[in-house]
């Protein structure tokens, strides 16, 4: 509670953009509140401008990130779970908040999102051992095929699930090496906003995890159909149509996309099925006993 | 178009003649009034925030890619990548035959023979002369410099300017070093590169301005591309009013080159707005007006490709140089 004799300092939520907290180029915010329809902030609303920068600040944080060594990306990863750890009561004064649900729910929801990042932490170097292969030839060769990330990810996180739901996404997309654009929650954006400010002190390459705020309905349909985008997530799509249309526009640059999941249960330990979705495959064909 | 200066350049009466001493030379150059830094970068600055959409934009990003020197100037260039620039020079974009092609490519001046070979007389060949990009060598060497490339085909020449003599005060000699690499041109154009980010003051960006155009320069160029600031709307805009001032005065119009650090499509537009505000849609050609650029034509691609194809593009729709 605030004193009489305080003057409030009230806060300006902004988007996350190339390590940056930029507000939307349009100027443009929107009200946040509480599922009981309560006011709880202004947030700021993305433009599709500010998706296409965020597009390039992704492919430049792309460019360090991939070449970051996977133990190096452990580490980052862990290195996330660690700051997020110091801020867990904020976590979950903030999911408390978006989605009125108790304090044990919302402690519950901020200890699996952070465990949820340590376990991607761990698959950082292993996972290429566990989805790669050496593949038997009929001939003089050598061959293995490996994983390899593939390249700027625009994300949707889900609806419901503020914080683990936005982990759970984002995670596997940077695991492997990838850049991510991912719009936070539409209705409860603010557990997203506080994990930015994370991200921003985290080891975090400026670039590799953009947060937009906003609507996906405006922003997905420029970042589908954009050239330097090259896969989606369509996690927290639920209209069908939109969905549709999303893997229509993305079909035009031959973009990997992944449909929103039925029932998703954020609560159970994933698979790795989320990490493969945003993989190439290479196989190399090296000569032997020659 | 409202001049920057408390006093317009032409109240000052400079010496129309080509000064026989260089006292007349001096006396021009001291008469020039001084340039408002803050008044100019306002203008810029103001000119820059122009919205250009649509056909207009398409029409800017068309004549922007017109415009360009599409320059390689590495110690590593061979051969090779100079004539794979070259290739690109004619047809930016394979994949679109209407594309318009570059004005000219840049390279140094012992690879214009394998430029001139790809481009054959399509296209313009500028080289750089005169021991760039310091320009510190002898007379003897930066003439030779240039006759040499001249003989290989270059049929423009981009020059620097004896920057230490000019900071010196030594203005004589700047002077005449120009007026001798023009004549060692014989009918090839001379771009004079001010170097505008070693000059510091836009008085001095003003003055060498002048230096150049009196000693017979067909183009100002900003920079070298290895020095950094390299050309800034500023800079640009107080070369052009420049231009501007000596065409009123002598009737001649001098072209004017922005080279380096211009990345974006959006950037080149802005140059174009100030270009047109300064001295009008007569230089908005490419015998007036130039970008010396490499990556800067990427980005051209790609908005065109958007303009075109409705969706964004991005790099891997180009070719990598």
């Amino acid at each position: 509670m605030i004193g009489n004799d305080r003057i409030e300092v009230r806060k300006t939520h902004k988007l996350f953009v190339g390590g940056a907290f930029p507000r939307s180029e349009s100027g443009r915010t929107y009200e946040a509140t509480n599922s009981q329809g309560e006011f709880l902030a202004n947030v700021a609303k993305a433009s599709r401008k500010d998706a296409r920068d965020a597009v390039l600040a992704a492919r430049t944080g792309f460019n360090s990130w991939s070449k970051a060594t996977a133990y190096n990306r452990g580490q980052v990863l862990y290195r996330i779970a660690e700051v997020m750890e110091g801020r867990k009561d904020q976590f979950i004064s903030d999911i408390q908040d978006a989605e009125a649900v108790s304090a044990k729910k919302a402690t519950n929801q901020t200890d699996q999102a952070i465990d949820r990042v340590l376990w991607y932490a761990g698959w950082a170097d292993k996972y290429a051992q566990v989805l790669g292969n050496t593949n038997p030839v009929s001939g003089p060769f050598f061959n293995f095929s490996i994983p390899e990330p593939t390249g700027v990810v625009a994300a949707v996180a889900p609806a419901d699930s503020s914080l683990l739901g936005l982990i759970s996404v984002i995670a596997p997309i940077i695991t492997s090496g990838n850049s991510v654009i991912v719009i936070a929650s539409t209705a409860s954006p603010i557990p997203a906003i506080t994990l930015s400010e994370c991200l921003a002190t985290s080891d975090v390459i400026a670039g590799n995890i953009n947060i937009l705020t906003g609507d996906p309905a405006e922003i997905m349909p420029s970042l589908a159909s954009h050239g330097d985008v090259n896969a989606l997530d369509l996690t927290g799509i639920t209209d069908p149509e939109l969905q549709k249309a999303l893997q229509i526009e993305a079909a035009g640059t031959v973009k990997r996309v992944r449909s929103a999941p039925v029932n998703p249960d954020w609560q159970a330990t994933p698979s790795l099925s989320r990490l493969r979705a945003f993989t190439e495959v290479k196989t190399v064909w090296h000569p032997m006993g020659m | 178009m409202s001049s920057l200066d408390s006093q317009p350049v032409d109240s000052q009466s400079p010496n129309l003649q080509t000064p026989s001493s260089h006292k007349g030379l001096e006396a021009l150059l001291a008469g020039l009034s001084g340039v408002d830094q803050v008044g100019a970068e306002a203008r810029a600055a103001a000119l820059g925030t122009r919205s250009i959409k649509k056909e207009s934009k398409m029409w800017a990003i068309d004549t922007a890619i017109s415009m360009v020197d599409l320059t390689t100037l590495e110690g590593a260039d061979t051969p090779g990548k100079v004539a794979a620039m070259c290739s690109k020079a004619l047809h930016p974009d394979p994949t679109d035959p209407s594309t318009p092609s570059v004005a000219a490519v840049c390279v140094y001046g012992d690879l214009v023979p394998a430029a001139r070979e790809v481009v054959g007389d399509r296209i313009h060949v500028a080289a750089v002369a005169t021991a760039f990009p310091s320009g510190r060598a002898s007379l003897g060497v930066k003439l030779l410099d240039t006759r040499e490339a001249v003989a290989a085909g270059a049929d423009e020449i981009d020059m620097v300017i004896d920057r230490g003599a000019f900071l010196a005060g030594n203005f004589g000699k700047v002077f005449e070093e120009i007026v001798a690499i023009k004549e060692a041109c014989g009918d090839a154009h001379l771009k004079v590169i001010l170097e505008t980010g070693e000059l510091k003051t836009l008085d001095n960006v003003r003055k060498a301005s002048w230096l150049a155009m009196k000693a017979g320069a067909d183009f100002i160029k900003t920079s070298t591309g290895k020095v950094a600031p390299a050309a800034t709307l500023p800079v640009t805009l107080v070369m052009l009013e420049a231009v501007r001032d000596y065409y009123t005065q002598t009737n001649v119009r001098i072209g004017v080159k922005a080279a380096g650090g211009i990345k974006t499509s959006k950037d080149a537009i802005k140059y174009l707005v100030v270009v047109n505000e300064t001295v009008g849609d007569a230089w908005l050609t490419p015998d007036l007006f130039r970008f010396g650029a490499s990556t800067l034509l990427n980005d051209l691609l790609q908005q065109r490709q958007k303009m075109l194809s409705g969706h964004y593009s991005g790099p891997d729709y180009v070719t990598i140089d």
